[in-house]
C-alpha cells in the first residue's frame, strides 16, 4: 500500500469513510473546510449523504436525526461553531446517540483567531452544554493517528451508545504528512434502539424528558455508570518513564513539539519523561498516578491558559508538584522554548 | 332480519395509543392528534413513520403515538427530521411543533428545510401564544392581544406584526403542499384531515416539503372557556386566513 500525502483534516474525513460513515452535515468554518469538501466529493459516490446546513445548529440537529436512525454519521466544525452546537451535544448525550463530532479548534475566546489553539479542552472534556454529561474525546497528534482515531471514534461511540469528539487544531488540521490509508477493523454493535419504523416490533422512543419522581436521578446515575465504564478506554503515550524526575505532558499537535523538547533534554542527560493523553475523556489517570507515586513532578504544556493541568492535578491528587506552562494561542513555541522551561523546572529542585 | 355486518363509522386509530391526552379542556391538540393518527393509518405508513417531538405542549407526542418518535431540541425539529429522512429516505418523517418552536426559535431551520424541499411533513399548531410556559407573546400573537409578556396587548410599534408562515412558505418552490386549517367546526375538521393527507403525499410522492398550520384554541392562556375559545378561532382567521396556499400533489 502506498502512502498518500494529505492534511490532518483530510485524514479525519478518510478515517470516517473507512469507518463506514454514511452521512455528513456541516457548515463552513476555517480551519476545517477540507473535511466537508472531501466529504462532498466522496460521500455521494459511495451512496452516502453530504448536506451543507444553514448553520452549525442545523448541522448538529441533522446529525441527531441521522444517527437516531442507526446510521453512522458525523459533523465537523471549529471552536465558535462547536459552541453553537453545545445545546444539542447535551441532547445527543442524553439520548445516548453515537454521533461523531470533530473540532478542528482555533483561538478564542470570541472570534479569537484561526491559528492553532487548545483553548477548547474544557469545552470538549466538560461537556459544553447543560447538565451532567460527557463526550468521549480523542485527540490525535499525527495525520496517521487522525485517520485511525476517527475510525475508532465511530466504534467507541457505538460500543457505549455515546457521542464522541475528535479534538484537534488548526496545526494538525492544516499539516500535510504521509498517511497509510490501511484497512481498519471497525466493530459494529447491535442497534436495538434505532428509529427505523415500528415494523414487526413495538414503537421506539428517544427522549430526554424525565418528570416522574426519581426518574431523572436514575437516568443520571445510568449515564454516570456508563462514563465510569468508559474509563477502560483511557489511552496515553508514555515515554522515558524509567528513572524520570520530571514528566512533561502535552496533548494533540503541540505534543509533537513537546516531544522534541523532551528528547533534546534527554540528550543533555536530563531525566525527563513524556506523557501524552490520547483520550482526553476519559482522562488517562493511571500513568499520572503511577509517576506521582514515584515522586515524579509534572510540567503541563498547553496552547491555552492552563486547562488540562487541572486534570493532571486531579490525577496526582496532591502527591506531586504540577507546574503549568500555559501558551495562550498566538505563535507556536519552538522546541527550544520548551527545552529552556524544562531546564528551569529541573534546576528549581 | 339477519344482522348485517357494517364497518363501525368511528373506530380507534391504530397509530394512536390509548393513553388519555394531558391537554387542557378545549385545547385543539387532541383533535389534531387524532387526525394525524387517522391519516397515518389511511396511508398505511405507521410502520415506517418517524415523528419528531418538539418542545412545547406537544413534547409528550411519544405518549400518544404508536410510531417511532425522536425528541429534538427547541426549534430544531425540521433539522432533525432532515437528518432522519436523508439517512433513511424510506421513512415517512413528520414534525409536530408549536408556533414558538416552528416560527420563533426554529424559523431558520423551518424555512431552510422548506427551501431545500425536504421530503418531510411539518405540522405547526398555531395558538398565538407559548402555551406550555404560561401564555407569553409568540411570533403569531395578534396586534393588541394580551399575553403575560404583553400585559397591555401586543403593540406593533414594539413587537411588529404576526408572522404568516403559511403565506411565506407558499412562495418556496421546494414546498409541495402548504395549507392553514382550523378544527373548530366539523367541516373544518374534515378539511384539516384532507390537508394533512396531502401534506404527507407531498413527501410520499417525492414532491417536496409538506406543511399544515392548525389554528388552535388555547382556552387556558386566552382566559376563555372552551366554547368561547373555539369561537375565537374564527377571529384568528381574519389575520390568518384558512385555505390551501400551494398544492403540487
Amino acid at each position: 500500500m502506498k502512502p498518500v500525502l494529505v492534511k490532518g483534516s483530510e485524514a479525519i474525513a478518510l478515517g470516517a469513510l473507512e469507518a463506514g460513515c454514511r452521512c455528513y452535515f456541516g457548515y463552513p468554518i476555517t480551519p476545517q473546510n477540507e473535511i466537508p469538501e472531501l466529504m462532498a466529493r466522496e460521500l455521494p459516490k459511495r451512496g452516502g449523504v453530504f448536506l451543507q446546513a444553514e448553520s452549525e445548529l442545523a448541522a448538529v440537529n441533522m446529525l441527531l436525526g441521522a444517527v437516531s436512525t442507526g446510521v453512522r454519521a458525523m459533523t465537523s466544525s471549529s471552536s465558535p461553531g462547536i459552541s453553537l452546537m453545545a445545546e444539542t451535544f447535551s441532547y445527543l448525550a442524553a439520548l445516548e446517540l453515537p454521533a461523531v463530532v470533530v473540532n478542528v479548534s482555533r483561538g478564542g475566546p470570541g472570534l479569537g483567531g484561526i491559528e492553532a489553539s487548545q483553548g477548547d479542552y474544557f469545552q470538549a472534556t466538560r461537556g459544553a452544554g447543560h447538565g451532567d454529561y460527557h463526550f468521549l474525546v480523542l485527540s490525535p497528534a499525527s495525520v496517521q493517528e487522525a485517520y485511525e482515531l476517527t475510525a475508532k471514534a465511530f466504534e467507541l461511540s457505538e460500543k457505549y451508545r455515546q457521542p464522541a469528539m475528535i479534538l484537534t487544531d488548526a496545526l494538525l488540521g492544516q499539516m500535510k504528512e504521509p498517511l497509510l490509508p490501511r484497512r481498519l477493523r471497525v466493530r459494529e454493535y447491535p442497534k436495538d434502539w434505532a428509529l427505523t419504523g415500528a415494523r414487526g416490533r413495538p414503537a421506539r422512543v428517544l427522549k430526554s424528558l424525565f418528570l416522574g419522581p426519581g426518574e431523572l436521578r436514575a437516568r443520571n446515575e445510568l449515564l454516570q455508570k456508563k462514563y465510569r465504564a468508559m474509563r477502560r478506554e483511557a489511552r496515553a503515550e508514555v515515554l522515558y518513564a524509567e528513572g524520570a524526575e520530571l514528566a512533561v505532558c502535552a496533548f494533540g499537535s503541540l505534543s509533537r513539539i513537546v516531544k522534541e523538547a523532551v528528547e533534546m533534554a534527554r540528550k543533555k542527560g536530563y531525566p525527563v519523561a513524556f506523557v501524552r493523553p490520547i483520550t482526553l475523556f476519559p482522562f488517562p489517570e493511571k500513568p499520572f498516578r503511577e509517576l506521582s507515586l514515584r515522586g515524579v513532578r509534572f510540567l503541563v504544556v498547553e496552547l491555552n491558559c492552563g486547562q488540562m493541568v487541572e486534570d493532571v492535578k486531579l490525577s496526582v491528587c496532591g502527591r506531586a508538584e504540577v507546574e503549568s506552562f500555559a501558551l495562550p494561542p498566538s505563535d507556536l513555541p519552538a522546541p527550544e522554548d520548551i527545552y529552556r522551561r524544562i531546564r528551569r523546572c529541573l534546576r528549581k529542585r | 332480519m339477519s344482522p348485517k355486518k357494517v364497518k363501525p363509522p368511528f373506530t380507534f386509530p391504530r397509530s394512536l395509543t390509548e393513553r388519555p391526552f394531558h391537554y387542557c379542556p378545549g385545547c385543539h391538540h387532541g383533535i389534531a392528534h387524532r387526525l394525524l393518527a387517522e391519516v397515518i393509518d389511511e396511508l398505511g405508513i405507521r410502520e415506517r413513520a418517524y415523528g419528531v417531538a418538539s418542545i412545547g405542549c406537544a413534547c409528550f407526542l411519544y405518549y400518544y403515538y404508536d410510531v417511532d418518535i425522536c425528541e429534538a431540541p427547541h426549534g430544531r425539529a425540521c433539522a432533525a427530521a432532515t437528518g432522519a429522512k436523508r439517512a433513511r429516505p424510506e421513512l415517512a418523517v413528520f414534525t409536530y411543533q408549536g408556533d414558538g418552536d416552528f416560527a420563533a426559535i426554529g424559523l431558520t431551520e423551518s424555512l431552510h428545510a422548506a427551501a431545500r424541499g425536504e421530503r418531510i411533513t411539518a405540522i405547526m399548531i398555531n395558538n398565538t401564544v407559548y402555551g406550555m410556559t404560561g401564555g407569553q407573546l409568540s411570533p403569531t400573537t395578534l396586534p393588541g392581544q394580551r399575553t403575560t409578556t404583553t400585559p397591555e396587548g401586543r403593540d406593533p410599534r414594539v413587537y411588529g406584526y404576526p408572522l404568516k408562515v403559511a403565506e411565506i412558505l407558499a412562495q418556496f418552490p421546494g414546498v409541495a403542499f402548504c395549507a392553514r386549517v382550523a378544527v373548530n367546526t366539523p367541516k373544518r375538521v374534515l378539511e384539516a384531515r384532507e390537508a394533512l393527507r396531502r401534506a404527507f403525499l407531498a413527501q410520499l410522492e417525492e414532491r417536496g416539503f409538506g406543511y399544515v398550520e392548525f389554528l388552535s384554541a388555547c382556552p387556558v392562556n386566552w382566559k376563555l372557556d372552551p366554547v368561547s375559545a373555539a369561537r375565537k378561532v374564527d377571529e384568528l382567521t381574519e389575520t390568518f386566513p384558512l385555505g390551501v396556499f400551494r398544492d403540487l400533489t
